[in-house]
């Protein structure tokens, strides 16, 4: 996974709540293994059904074509948990998304991907969306994770929390796989005690055959 | 120590805690399916991981497969490399394939538990945001991501921070006509679409007590709607005498012995819950979504809300919803025409769900100008739904009558409306594009779908069933 340590982008605010992933990363007609991410996110808000760009929308604006901050309001990533909805937004190089609130399983996709979920509180929220509103894309913000800290255009830096663990994994890009097999020991003895205490779990056979 | 039943599976499936925090929760059953196994897959062999417990792992080709009649794995050329991609991965790693053409393919969630792949008190992990359709059972069941499946795949277990906890109090005898679809989406709107984020719901009440299992399925099926992260209900009789015999669940002293555990599988009596919610079934009538999120909710003989009776935060999301819908407030639903229904999807395609459609259907037409089909949730259900010539019903009034997957519920697998087309739906998610660009989706009940599709109109269908 690509650590995460700072991001200097412009700032596109989506000001919606409860986008879901359908939205964000809608099932094309022309779905192969090596899906284009970057056409795929938003891409029935971004583009009309003969392909030309709707203009309107907030990344098809000039001043917001190459955002890489995307801020947006509560529970950001519903629905289904297709990590393409995270996928798309690297693959345009959004690498943090400033949200009031996220779906369970997009945060956790976000994790999984290098992807910064920031959550702020309601009133740093209202304050940061209107500084991102009120500099239209002129100026780039920096997302600092190792400060904790998003400094830009408008007003002072604003601290924004996230828990250590995550940050930890997100800083140092680490391998979830990796840090999980470090416990193999204990997954090897869970299944032992499994195969006495539930064996009817540690054996899933169809008893027709 | 007072303890919930989440508590008790989640304690007795914590394999440990890892350096960043999370607890490690083991996964007694893995099911993948098509759309996301391959990158897993690929992803395993880069690293040069294997797959740690190919026996406890299953997998259903259902997302991307046509179910038009006659299909195979071509008739949707968006889904074929997935397909095969999923079939080869199988094939290397070991893993028992529910694939095209298998006599019991179909949705993931409908055939793990008619198998007994998914037993009470296990933990369950499924690709899908609907994985908890297996709650209905007693399981506790995690939605996850492509990463997070490959990363069960290499080590069985889950690193997740623990959940709070949610009961929910299901109360009163419902109505004729009303089924769990309903009470789902009363839930849905009062609670909203984040409203148990975090929280791993547990279903309880008198309403539950009576409810068979493929409604509790339903219900817990939709338990992500409202932002849930997992969504069960208590294993009890009508849950084992519905899982004996199937051919995944333990035989002869197995089943004693595991049949002895399922039976302490319940909250102690005064355990607390993180947050409670309550609701009276007694009074509901059949539900119906009006706009283009699940909570966007309103009886059957209700109408388009105004803007003021909504809540100031959402107004600006419904205000969008009647222009994608092409509906003023203080329009009634019943009677919207509609142009297409579609019976099927993970939450409403078990048989049960099938003779309700049916009962409503026998004797009568489809509409005029009405696309109407039901696709049954796996291959079981619909050869048992042929054997009770339930295909014949839906047949003489016009339905097509499909071969069993995820169907026209996310358009994954080329089946959709059409632009502007009003959609009857009995699946989960009725946001803007999914049955299709510019398709508006109404959810609701199998009864209230079936009844639509003979009416033409959006229908209630206890009035319906009154005027045969």
């Amino acid at each position: 996974m690509q650590p995460f340590t700072s991001h200097t982008a412009i700032a596109a605010p989506l000001l919606v709540d409860d986008m879901n992933t359908d939205q964000i990363a809608p099932f094309l007609p022309s779905r192969n293994l090596k899906d284009d991410y970057k056409v795929m996110l938003f891409h029935r808000q971004r583009f009309r059904e003969d392909g030309s760009e709707i203009a309107e929308f907030v990344l098809n604006k000039p001043q917001f074509r190459n955002a890489g901050i995307l801020v947006t309001g509560n529970n950001f990533g519903a629905g289904s948990s297709r990590e393409s909805a995270v996928w798309s937004m690297l693959a345009n190089n959004i690498r943090v998304i400033v949200a009031k609130s996220f779906a369970d399983i997009y945060r956790e996709n976000c994790l999984q991907n290098g992807l910064l979920p920031i959550v702020l509180g309601a009133d740093d929220a209202d304050g940061f969306i209107a500084r991102v509103v009120a500099d239209n894309g002129a100026t780039p913000f920096t997302v600092d994770l190792v400060s904790q800290r998003i400094a830009g255009p408008g007003g002072p830096d604003i601290a924004f929390e996230i828990p250590a663990a995550d940050r930890t994994r997100l800083l140092e890009g680490l391998d979830d796989i990796g840090m999980t097999m470090k416990h193999i020991d204990e997954i090897v003895r869970f299944e032992q005690q499994a195969a006495t205490t539930q064996p009817w779990l540690q054996r899933a056979s169809d008893s027709r055959r | 120590m007072l303890r919930t039943l989440f508590d008790k599976i989640w304690d007795s499936h914590r394999v440990g805690q890892r350096a960043d925090g999370r607890d490690l929760l083991y996964i007694d059953r893995h099911v993948l399916h098509e759309l996301h196994a391959h990158h897993a897959f690929a992803q395993l062999e880069k690293q040069g991981r294997p797959v740690r417990r190919a026996d406890l792992t299953f997998a259903v080709q259902d997302h991307t497969v046509a179910t038009k009649p006659g299909r195979d794995e071509t008739t949707n050329p968006g889904g074929t490399a997935f397909i095969k991609a999923m079939r080869e991965g199988c094939r290397k790693n070991g893993i028992r394939l529910f694939d095209v053409g298998d006599r019991e393919q179909g949705i993931c969630h409908v055939v793990a538990p008619e198998l007994g792949i998914v037993l009470p008190g296990a933990t369950h992990a499924v690709p899908d945001s609907h994985a908890s359709t297996v709650g209905g059972l007693g399981a506790l069941a995690f939605g996850c991501g492509t990463t997070e499946l490959g990363h069960i795949l290499a080590t069985q277990v889950i690193a997740m921070k623990r959940p709070k906890r949610m009961r929910v109090r299901l109360d009163g005898a419902l109505g004729a006509h009303v089924s769990a679809k309903d009470i789902a989406l009363r839930l849905i709107a009062d609670l909203g679409v984040a409203g148990a984020r975090g929280f791993a719901v547990e279903y309880t009440g008198s309403a539950i007590a009576a409810m068979p299992i493929e409604q509790r399925m339903t219900l817990c099926n939709l338990n992500i709607e409202m932002g849930g992260r997992s969504g069960f209900v208590a294993p009890d009789d009508s849950t084992f005498a519905w899982l004996e015999g199937r051919p995944y669940v333990p035989q002869g002293e197995m089943w004693d012995r595991a049949l002895a555990h399922w039976r302490t599988l319940r909250t102690d009596d005064g355990a607390a819950f993180d947050r409670e919610v309550a609701l009276d079934c007694s009074a509901l009538e059949p539900q119906i979504t009006w706009g283009t999120d699940p909570s966007q909710v309103v009886g059957i003989t209700g109408k388009v809300p105004a803007p003021e009776t909504i809540d100031a935060s959402r107004r600006a999301a419904a205000a969008s919803a009647f222009s994608y819908m092409g509906l003023a407030p203080g329009t009634p639903l019943a009677g919207l025409p509609v142009h297409r229904v579609f019976i099927g999807s993970c939450t409403n395609s078990r048989l049960p769900d099938l003779e309700v459609a049916a009962t409503i259907v026998k004797g009568r037409r489809v509409a005029d100008g009405v696309f109407a089909m039901v696709v049954p949730g796996s291959s079981s259900v619909k050869r048992e739904a042929e054997a009770a010539g339930l295909d014949r019903i839906f047949r003489d009034a016009g339905f097509l009558w499909g071969e069993s997957g995820c169907s026209m519920c996310a358009g994954g697998n080329g089946d959709r409306g059409e632009p502007g087309e009003r959609i009857v739906s009995t699946t989960n998610r009725n946001f803007e594009n999914r049955q299709g660009p510019k398709v508006r989706t109404h959810l609701a009940s199998p009864a209230t779908a079936a009844a639509s599709a003979i009416a033409g109109r959006i229908a209630d269908v206890r009035h319906l069933v009154g005027s045969h």
